[in-house]
């Protein structure tokens, strides 16, 4: 589903460079739960905004389900977005002016599907993470475990490839963190691709695999025992 | 380009954001109303100043004749001119197309007139029906001279306020019958004239029934005339000299003058004395202009600005939009439409208020040097274009910039 070769990634900083990503190799498989972890500076954000194609890579190769993603202009970027990718970010993200149900209708409005067609199917997943009844809500009437619920719900929405989620639990406390933990091992039992870039060892656990980034570099990469989150519910 | 979605997308974007929409369009909304009852203020104030200028109508042009100086075709120096009914009537056929006024007078200088017991002395003149734009008479009481008067030789008067007063005090002179010079004139009407008491101690009276009356044949004193206005004060001097030369022309060759005594045919022309009125009209048209252009400018300033907080506020929703997969294009032309739209809806509101503002209050204002406020109503939406098109380009920029973001970058949290 994913293949990376030698990917290099460096910011400027004024007048210095800083090295991020120094020649990451990896691969994902279909169906697989990947956690990336890594302490803050590792460059795990970097190499998830160049995944999920928010960021371009200055060097290597990066192949998502057999498109090469290169030298890319904003607006292809923005479709293969829209069809390859969901996102699942730390603080939501959601547009606070719409309703649940308009937030997680979004990515299929700008997939040019017709309105009412459009809202059969954010109800279907606002269902499916459980928050059919609250898809009139305004965000700021959610808690944050139903705002990462909806937010999850949008970036299932338009069916992606891959879902991508940056510290989708960072905010949350722990027993509403299990709680999302156990909607995304769901939708991972299902055969949905999901990376999680996190830093907490208890939610890389629940993940099938775990890669480890030290200073640009992958220092460990192995298949764990998946800890079930309903087990802690 | 209509697209159904987008303006649902839209619509939804502006109902659910109801503060900025207002906001964005209360700013257009009074700059457009500002700018329109300036303007219409200020051509209240035009109107009102040339009312006042007009008291002693503008542009008057007096013709007189005097006594010959030179020897001309066998004809002795020292002829007194006298002009003639066909005089005024080839000089109205001649020059119809340029005169706005036009009268003839025969005039008398001491009458005496009666009425009842009360009697006096006072000046009349038989005239034609626009000699009361000529003078700039107002009417108080019942009517001037009009042309079936002198069509049908009637004996009938339009007497000035110190003639009213002095014959008939406090009472109607309406329909009453006076004494002038022994013929009876019946009162149609009395009027008042800016020039003051020595111009109302007067009697105007149908040209034909004063040559009837008093035995003037078809004699007449004067030639009135004024031209049709133009905006431009050069321009209206350069066709009222080219009109007083041929009018001279044309009476020096109808009374046998030589055309280069100057002493036998008169003309005074008091287009040259209009440079003040002309110049006064010009700079109160200049200085609204100018206060209507600042305002305009300010408008333009204060859409530009609510639009570009509008984008800086709506960096991180664009960064959402964007990683769902919106393209540059669809972000830029969804914030120029709503801009657009609102501008477009708010202006259109702030013009019609304004000039419902002009139309209701316009005439309960009007005073002496302030009447008929009104808008030209192609510059109101000229300028509304301007601000709808400067809200746009002022949209596009930090749109065009938000756009272009990368999507981490709007999305990165503050």
């Amino acid at each position: 589903m994913i293949e990376i070769k030698d990917l290099h990634k460096s910011y400027k900083m004024g007048n210095s460079e800083l090295h991020v990503l120094k020649g990451i190799n990896f691969n994902i498989e279909e169906g697989e739960l990947v956690a990336i972890m890594g302490s803050s500076g590792s460059g795990k954000s970097t190499l998830l905004n160049i995944l999920g194609i928010l960021d371009e890579a200055d060097s290597g190769s990066y192949i998502l389900d057999k498109t090469p993603i290169k030298n890319l202009n904003e607006t292809i970027a923005s479709r293969y977005r829209n069809k390859f990718l969901g996102f699942v970010f730390q603080s939501f993200n959601l547009i606070n002016y719409k309703t649940a149900l308009d937030n997680v209708a979004m990515p299929l409005y700008y997939q040019g599907i017709k309105r009412k067609e459009r809202y059969e199917i954010a109800m279907k997943y606002l269902e499916k993470v459980g928050l059919g009844s609250h898809s009139h809500h305004l965000p700021n009437e959610l808690s944050g475990g139903q705002k990462q619920r909806v937010a999850i719900a949008r970036a299932l929405a338009s069916n992606p490839k891959v879902l991508l989620a940056d510290e989708p639990t960072g905010a949350l406390d722990t027993k509403t963190s299990y709680e999302v933990m156990e909607l995304i091992q769901g939708i991972n039992d299902e055969g949905k691709t999901i990376l999680i870039v996190t830093h907490e060892p208890d939610i890389a656990a629940m993940c099938k695999r775990n890669v480890v980034l030290k200073d640009g570099l992958i220092i460990d990469d192995k298949k764990v025992e998946q800890v079930r989150a309903s087990s802690y519910v | 380009m209509f697209n159904i979605e987008r303006w649902q997308e839209i619509f939804e974007a502006i109902s659910k954001n109801r503060l900025r929409t207002f906001l964005t369009g209360v700013s257009v909304a009074s700059g457009i109303f500002i700018l329109v009852i300036l303007l219409g203020a200020g051509k209240g104030l035009q109107n009102g100043i040339q009312k006042q200028f007009e008291q002693d109508a503008v542009g008057i042009i007096v013709v007189w004749s005097g006594t010959t100086t030179k020897p001309y075709k066998g004809l002795n120096p020292g002829r007194q001119i006298q002009f003639r009914n066909g005089d005024y009537n080839a000089s109205v056929q001649k020059f119809d197309d340029k005169l706005d006024l036009r009268s003839a007078s025969y005039n008398f200088w001491g009458g005496a007139f009666s009425y009842g017991k009360e009697s006096g002395s006072y000046q009349y003149k038989g005239v034609d029906p626009d000699f009361s734009g000529v003078e700039n008479l107002t009417v108080v009481q019942g009517r001037f001279i009009n042309s079936s008067d002198l069509a049908n030789n009637e004996k009938v008067a339009a007497i000035g306020m110190k003639v009213k007063t002095d014959l008939f005090k406090d009472s109607d002179p309406l329909g009453k019958e006076i004494l002038i010079n022994n013929v009876n004139f019946k009162v149609v009407g009395v009027f008042t004239d800016p020039g003051g008491e020595r111009e109302e101690a007067r009697a105007y009276l149908p040209k034909t029934t004063v040559q009837r009356a008093f035995g003037g044949g078809d004699k007449i004193s004067n030639l009135f005339f004024t031209l049709k206005k133009t905006d431009d004060y050069d321009q209206a001097l350069a066709q009222s000299q080219k009109f007083t030369q041929d009018l001279k022309d044309l009476l020096k060759s109808r009374n046998t003058v030589a055309p280069n005594d100057d002493s036998g045919v008169g003309i005074f022309n008091s287009v040259e004395e209009g440079k003040k009125f002309y110049d006064l009209n010009l700079y109160i048209r200049l200085f609204f202009w100018w206060v209507g252009i600042c305002t305009i400018i300010a408008g333009v300033v204060g859409v530009s600005n609510i639009m570009l907080i509008i984008v800086k506020e709506r960096t991180k929703e664009i960064g959402i939009r964007k990683a769902l997969g919106a393209s540059p294009f669809s972000i830029i032309s969804m914030i120029l439409h709503e801009s657009i739209f609102i501008t477009t809806i708010a202006g259109f509101v702030g013009l019609l208020a304004s000039l419902l503002l002009l139309e209701i209050v316009g005439p309960m204002v009007q005073s002496e040097y302030f009447r008929n406020p009104e808008v030209d109503f192609s510059v109101a939406l000229t300028t509304l274009a301007l601000l709808v098109f400067a809200g746009a380009m002022a949209g596009f920029f930090p749109a065009y910039r938000a756009a272009k973001i990368k999507p981490i970058v709007a999305l990165r949290d503050e």
